[in-house]
């Protein structure tokens, strides 16, 4: 079954802004689904069409088999929201705010309890629950905003760029936690601008780029679409100009740094051995780009972004 | 209503009570001072002057005109407040995305916006006594004028919220509407002072039905009959529940 079902999405906003131009897409139920796309893309707006914040001009929309022009209800009662921007009342507490968002979906207020509780303190939150907002930090209003959607125990969570601005330590525990909800049988969609989060997380993968879908895929097969990848290298001695080395193209940085690019029919074994052969060798090396951020730029340039 | 829609109801409900009963300083004390002071200015010491109006000395013949005008601002400032300060922070969005119908919405921002303007009602009825004498001639006018009263300007006040795209846009209706409409709807004199023009000219006047018939409930006199203010009120929040709920089912100032 597909946890979500989209058929020919258009919007048209008042200014004339033509965000979506007829997307199609099927995340399948249990599918952890990445949503990448540059700023302005039609992310936010396919997302906010979905959750019935913004209106759609055109196309059709299911939630697990719930058209949301005939079954809006059932449709949002099956989604758990996380918004880019911080959408609570930042004079409320934390716990009154999750709670309430339990009662806006008829959850009885006992179990609401017992849910905040369980999922507060997943998330590191119990112990803040009864501080007003707006003096929690940055990560904490984030992480705040996922209990909140989890509350009424959706089976589709959507997270719209959920680790904006949130340290590195406090990104991967919640990755950790999403992966755990994710094993326990909730769908998720995420967008994010971090393509690592992406390719770490997600098993399938949309790229929207000017209001067009222009790759749908499994991560795996867009990965392995990739060509080239480009290291950086630490050599142990200054160099005047790159080493000649005629199978690679190798370009110098500066004078300890060098950049190979490797193909996928070349290996690295045959780059240290050419390097090794001019007395070159290398102390270290990194990627200079993450895989899938290659292929997203390169498919981005590809549809003329 | 079924359960879960009674469950989030209650929610709104008890958000919006939260909220001014957090924040008492700015709904609850005001209210009280300001209208202390009227009863000092127009009652003690202005009154006497005036001496009796309708049969009651002027002191008391204001009062249900200044229970009533705070209702009415009360009702109308906390959804004005409410809903736009909702929508500037975007926790509307908490509403709009939940599977409950426009209806309920509206119903727990009017429920809210009554609570409090008939607790200030209270409150300044409260006040009221350390000044004058008050009976109820009829409870149940006063009761169903003074719902009736505070749901439509709940309502007004929500239509308000729904308009408003800056902060300025939820006083300016308060402000060169709600007030000149109060203070000319008959809170301080009986429309019988008036030249026979201008007594007509204020049957145009919602707030007049509203205060005459409170008036009525409390001292029972009246420049108007209690049942066409009634139906004024029952027709008038009719229509304006109706606009809620056809503005919010479009999704105008809350979805693009």
């Amino acid at each position: 079954m597909n946890a979500l079902e989209i058929t020919g999405l258009h919007k048209v906003y008042k200014n004339g802004v033509q965000a979506l131009k007829g997307i199609d897409l099927r995340v399948k139920q249990g599918d952890f689904f990445a949503l990448l796309g540059p700023n302005g893309a039609g992310k936010s707006t396919t997302i906010g069409i979905v959750s019935s914040l913004v209106n759609k001009t055109a196309g059709q929309v299911r939630v697990f088999g719930h058209d949301i022009d005939t079954d809006l209800e059932t449709a949002k009662s099956c989604i758990g929201l996380v918004p880019q921007e911080l959408n609570f009342s930042q004079f409320e507490p934390g716990l009154q705010i999750v709670v309430n968002h339990a009662g806006f979906y008829g959850v009885p207020r006992p179990l609401a309890l017992r849910r905040a509780e369980k999922y507060l303190k997943q998330l590191g939150l119990w112990e803040k629950r009864n501080q007003p907002s707006r003096t929690l930090s940055g990560g904490m209003k984030r992480r705040l905003m996922v209990a909140r959607a989890l509350l009424h125990e959706p089976k589709l969570l959507i997270l719209d760029e959920p680790t904006a601005g949130v340290d590195i330590e406090l990104r991967r525990s919640l990755w950790d936690f999403l992966r755990e909800i994710n094993a326990n049988g909730t769908t998720i969609i995420l967008t994010t601008h971090y393509l690592e989060e992406a390719e770490s997380l997600c098993r399938h993968i949309a790229i929207i780029d000017h209001g067009l879908i222009i790759e749908n895929t499994g991560m795996k097969s867009l990965l392995a679409k990739l060509h080239v990848e480009t290291f950086i290298l630490d050599i142990d001695r200054p160099l005047a100009a790159a080493p000649p080395l005629p199978a690679f193209h190798v370009q110098r940085l500066d004078e300890l740094t060098l950049s190979a690019d490797i193909t996928k029919d070349q290996n690295l074994n045959d780059l240290f051995a050419a390097l090794s052969a001019q007395g070159i060798h290398v102390k270290s090396m990194r990627n200079k780009a993450n895989r899938l951020e290659e292929l997203f730029l390169g498919l981005l340039a590809k549809n003329g972004g | 209503m079924e359960s879960r829609y009674w469950i989030a109801f209650q929610t709104i409900v008890t958000k919006e009570v939260t909220r001014f009963m957090r924040i008492w300083v700015q709904t609850l004390l005001p209210p009280a001072i300001s209208m202390s002071l009227y009863f000092v200015i127009f009652g003690s010491l202005i009154g006497p002057r005036i001496g009796i109006m309708h049969g009651f000395p002027y002191i008391q013949y204001i009062a249900p005109g200044l229970i009533m005008m705070s209702v009415i601002t009360n009702a109308y400032a906390n959804v004005v407040s409410s809903f736009f300060g909702s929508k500037f922070q975007k926790s509307i969005e908490e509403m709009l995305v939940a599977p409950i119908p426009n209806w309920v919405i509206v119903s727990g921002f009017i429920a809210g916006g009554v609570v409090r303007g008939l607790f200030v009602g209270l409150v300044v009825t409260a006040v009221a006594l350390f000044f004058t004498d008050l009976h109820l001639y009829s409870f149940w006018v006063t009761a169903v004028v003074v719902l009736l009263t505070s749901i439509l300007f709940s309502l007004g006040g929500l239509i308000n919220g729904i308009f408003a795209k800056k902060f300025d846009d939820i006083s300016i209706i308060p402000t060169f509407v709600l007030t000149p409409l109060t203070y000319l709807g008959g809170v301080f004199y009986s429309i019988e002072l008036l030249p026979p023009f201008w007594q007509k000219v204020s049957l145009a006047n919602p707030v007049l039905y509203m205060v005459n018939a409170f008036r009525y409930g409390i001292l029972g006199v009246s420049d108007i009959s209690v049942i066409n203010a009634l139906i004024v009120l029952a027709l008038c929040s009719v229509a304006l529940t109706a606009a809620c709920i056809m503005l919010m089912n479009r999704g105008v100032g809350i979805r693009t």
